[in-house]
């Protein structure tokens, strides 16, 4: 059985685009719900004795001064996540690092047994660093996957590959910022796990249509590359759905701290797999990928042949 | 452009091997048998839980721990009712291992009430601790279990961010003053300033021209100097001399080994069992301190500042601006501006009580520069008074909000108090007492002194506490999700390969022991993101895998199946080694931006890639030949 993948492409366009735009949109308008890495503040995690209301937790608080403090369940009824922005902070000594304790403090007079399990603070200074690393980080992985793939197979297959990558980030970063789940460091992290996901794919798929355009002397590029996304798609399949298994094994039982993480990774991988097949393929036909493009020294398509 | 084809039929025989399909040579069976006995080993000290255990060290070089001291300090505790699992002497003090957590920390107050007796200065630092359980056979192969990080052990983490600009202002200032201790020398008069460090350079003021062009050749002739020039200051002439970059990069690094060492001996004092301390780029420094949960103990000590000057009171032959005036008991007192000596050479500091008056002091002992210093000047100046300025900075960061955008204002407070104006008795040496100082005030003046200065302020930028039952409950998520997943996984692999399937599974499972045993060798840290990194290695470990297992699926339809192994192997291999190298470079990329947990995650990441590419081409390869090899097989379960 032969599935039309390049017939279909037009459509896929159109998908693509939509949830581009989506993504662009939502990211313009919400933005990116950057976590405490990026921003700076602090961030406390408590724990109590019993389940206990966020809002209790937030009319104690401002009364006790913290007026914008974020407060939150985490993972369960009677975990509390508090975050206070780097502003509310009044000038002086650096107080916010012992802005843990305090609030623990005053937390534990009004309700009782409180455990302070996480605090964490970063200066502004930090946040806004690594805002600008990570940028750099995405750039730098974009730039060195380019080239490799330069090297390695032709500017057009390069193209196509970081095409796929491009759509893949924005997209999941367009996710996060749509249900506005906190960006962290992470996240970060799983979004470049997700640049190397998907660019496996893409490798797989683009070092089969490169020896299918070496070996076959016929058909039409679409032809080629859409006989090629079939002999793949098998592989393409089954390494998703092993890594999705995994992810979800994450997500239920890796705890509320690197869901956020299993998340990223989850949209990423299920969207780099649609992209290795329509994106970069699709990108490859609109460059007009053809033969002349992988011509190779005699000697080496021998060495190609079985 | 490499020739593709030599790349992967170097790795998996040459192109007769089209010919003659069985042949696989041996030594890659005992490569892979020779590999999984080394994991096997390194991996095993994992499996050993570590025990709850108090290490417990001398504060003071005389002071030694034997296996006597260590047998009363057990019996101390069994005493008070907590049970001892064993007790013996390490290298630097003791250890004595226990059954809880709770027992551990009963057991620290309780030794530490009874070994360090209240009002006496600390004789013994008593460290939480996790001692290894690794049997004594594995250690000597220098088998070692991963180690934790914090997210996972519990602890607190600190990122301080070094002043740069104040290390500057003090080499720039200790420059001005080798400049003009040669002046003098050489009877050039340059002209008192109260600031001649101004932005990058210092500025020696003179009264005329031709008395800088005169110290400009003088200092010039010393060759001590990366760039001086003459110049024009605020209506006088100057010499200007500043720092070549080098030099200057040069001052940051020291600096940071200074500070380094400085905070090294003051987390000693905090007694952590294994804390980290180590550089962070260019003007950052990281502290990890495992099993550490009270945060306002280690932040008193770290980024807190203390020294202490000596001078001579003032005398009537000195000139008004070579004097200072500072209020002491209620007076104003006027005295020298010209240190005998300070902090910086001070090689051991104690706390102690005066034995007649009861009040706190502090013992000092001097090195020999600084001793001779002092004897020089106290020794023609008995009868005269000397004064002792304790010296206290604390960094302050002030925060405000300038357009939206918070802004750090950094500064240090700064808090000069003269402590002590004491008649010089007779000559004084390397050693001597202070008084004057509160009892709390002593303690952290002796520790800090003791500790050695540190080169520049620093700044905190960065802290996070775990809490130790945070801690063990991500391990035990993290490990749940990796047994579940990895369950998953083998369950979808035997189901859709079949036989290749179990082939799968078994080079999966030893790319899981390969890797945790290569994390260990290396001594890599296991944080909360490094085990999705390990979570994440199973799923995608199995696509080499994959990438085969389809490929000879294509090739059977074409081939007997002995041929399309060896095709399946065979093609697939580039396409494997292109895929991983790219994402290879994407976790390396990782390395480089991220500190701590991502760093964990990256780290699992590139080791998992290596791991998988090699169990896929020896393991799953090697067993494949085993079962379907030797002989014309007409069907194969794929």
């Amino acid at each position: 059985m032969t599935i039309d993948f390049m017939g279909k492409r037009h459509l896929a366009a159109i998908f693509s685009g939509l949830i581009l735009v989506g993504s662009i949109v939502a990211l313009a308008l919400l933005g990116v719900n950057r976590g405490l890495d990026f921003t700076g503040g602090t961030l406390i995690e408590v724990g109590f004795g019993e389940s206990v209301e966020p809002t209790t937790v937030r009319n104690i608080l401002s009364d006790a001064g913290y007026t914008n403090a974020v407060v939150q369940k985490f993972g369960s009824e009677t975990d509390i996540l508090i975050r206070v922005p780097p502003t509310s902070v009044a000038a002086g000594t650096g107080s916010q690092t012992i802005l843990g304790d305090q609030i623990s403090a005053a937390l534990g007079a009004r309700i009782g047994k409180v455990e302070l399990r996480r605090s964490e603070f970063v200066g502004p200074a930090v946040g806004d660093e690594l805002t600008e690393d990570a940028g750099l980080a995405l750039l730098a992985a974009l730039g060195m996957i380019m080239v490799y793939i330069m090297f390695r197979f032709t500017g057009k297959f390069a193209l196509g590959a970081v095409a796929a990558l491009i759509h893949d980030v924005i997209i999941t970063i367009g996710a996060f910022a749509a249900f506005q789940w906190t960006f962290n460091l992470p996240e970060l992290a799983a979004l470049l796990a997700v640049i190397g996901y998907s660019l496996n794919d893409t490798i797989v798929v683009s070092d089969r249509i490169r020896e299918n355009f070496r070996s076959t002397r016929r058909g039409t590029s679409a032809e080629i590359i859409n006989y090629s996304l079939n002999q793949t798609l098998a592989r393409t399949l089954v390494t998703s759905l092993t890594t999705l298994l995994v992810l979800v094994a994450l997500l239920v039982a890796g705890g509320e701290q690197i869901a956020g993480f299993a998340r990223a990774l989850t949209i990423g991988v299920v969207i780099g797999t649609y992209s290795s097949i329509y994106v970069a393929a699709t990108v490859l036909l609109a460059l007009q990928l053809s033969r002349q493009d992988l011509a190779v020294p005699e000697k080496e398509s021998a060495d190609n042949l079985p | 452009m490499a020739d593709n084809g030599v790349f992967g039929q170097n790795l998996f025989g040459n192109r007769n091997d089209t010919k003659n399909p069985h042949h696989y040579p041996v030594w890659r069976h005992f490569v892979a048998l020779f590999v999984l006995i080394l994991a096997c080993v390194y991996a095993a000290p994992n499996i050993y839980p570590p025990d709850y255990a108090l290490q417990i060290q001398a504060d003071n070089s005389d002071l030694r721990i034997g296996v006597r001291f260590m047998t009363q300090a057990a019996k101390i505790l069994v005493d008070e009712g907590i049970r001892v699992k064993a007790s013996n002497t390490t290298g630097k003090g003791g250890l004595i291992r226990l059954r809880s957590d709770v027992d551990q920390l009963r057991a620290q107050s309780i030794l530490d009430d009874r070994l360090n007796p209240a009002g006496r200065d600390r004789q013994f630092v008593i460290a939480l601790n996790l001692a290894q359980t690794t049997p004594a056979w594995l250690q000597d192969l220098g088998a070692q279990p991963m180690t934790l990080g914090l997210d996972l052990s519990g602890g607190i983490h600190f990122v301080l961010e070094v002043d740069m600009e104040s290390a500057m202002a003090k080499a720039l200032g200790d420059e001005a003053e080798k400049a003009t201790n040669y002046l003098r020398q050489e009877n050039i008069r340059y002209r008192a300033s109260e600031n001649m460090v101004q932005g990058k350079a210092v500025r020696i003021p003179f009264a005329t021209e031709t008395t800088r062009d005169q110290a400009l050749r003088s200092l010039r002739s010393t060759n001590d100097y990366d760039s001086i020039i003459a110049s024009e200051s605020q209506g006088s002439p100057v010499v200007e001399i500043g720092i070549g970059d080098e030099r200057m990069a040069t001052i940051e690094d020291v600096a940071i080994e200074q500070n380094l060492t400085g905070l090294r001996s003051r987390i000693n004092e905090l007694g952590v069992a294994e804390p980290l301390v180590q550089r962070l780029g260019r003007s950052r420094i990281v502290i990890d301190l495992p099993g550490v949960q009270d945060s306002s103990e280690a932040k008193r000590l770290l980024d807190k500042f203390a020294t202490l000057e000596f001078r001579l009171m003032a005398k009537p032959e000195d000139r008004p601006s070579s004097l200072e005036v500072m209020p002491y008991e209620g007076r104003t007192r006027r005295l020298q501006r010209a240190n005998i000596v300070t902090g910086d050479s001070v090689i051991n500091a104690s706390q102690g009580l005066d034995s007649e008056t009861g009040l706190p002091q502090v013992n000092i002992e001097l090195d020999s520069e600084g001793g001779e210093r002092m004897n020089r000047a106290t020794g023609p100046n008995i009868g005269h008074s000397m004064a002792i300025i304790f010296i206290e900075q604390k960094p302050v960061i002030a925060r405000k909000v300038i357009d939206g955008e918070v802004v750090e204002k950094r500064s240090i407070r700064e808090e000069r108090r003269l402590i002590s104006v004491a008649t010089i008795q007779a000559a004084l040496g390397f050693r001597f007492r202070i008084t004057g100082l509160s009892m709390s005030e002593a303690r952290d003046l002796a520790l800090l002194l003791r500790a050695g200065a540190l080169a520049a302020p620093m700044y905190i930028v960065e802290e996070r506490t775990v809490g130790a039952s945070l801690g063990q409950e991500n391990i035990n998520r993290g490990v749940r999700a990796v047994v579940i997943g990895f369950v998953l996984v083998l369950l979808f692999m035997l189901f859709y390969y079949k036989v290749f399937g179990l082939v799968a599974n078994i080079a999966l499972a030893m790319n899981l022991m390969v890797l945790v045993a290569v994390m260990s060798l290396l001594g890599a840290t296991l944080t909360l993101p490094g085990i999705a990194g390990i979570v994440l290695t199973v799923g995608m470990a199995v696509d080499a895998n994959v990438l085969i297992f389809s490929r000879i699926r294509e090739e059977l339809a074409k081939s007997v199946p002995s041929i399309a192994i060896q095709a399946g192997y065979g093609r697939a291999f580039l396409t494997i080694l292109d895929a991983n190298i790219t994402t290879l470079l994407v976790a390396l990329i990782l390395l480089g931006i991220g500190s701590g947990p991502v760093a964990g995650f990256a780290v699992t990441l590139s080791i998992g890639i290596l791991t998988s590419m090699f169990t896929a081409i020896f393991v799953s390869r090697g067993i494949v030949h085993l079962i379907y090899g030797r002989r014309q097989v007409q069907k194969v379960w794929i």
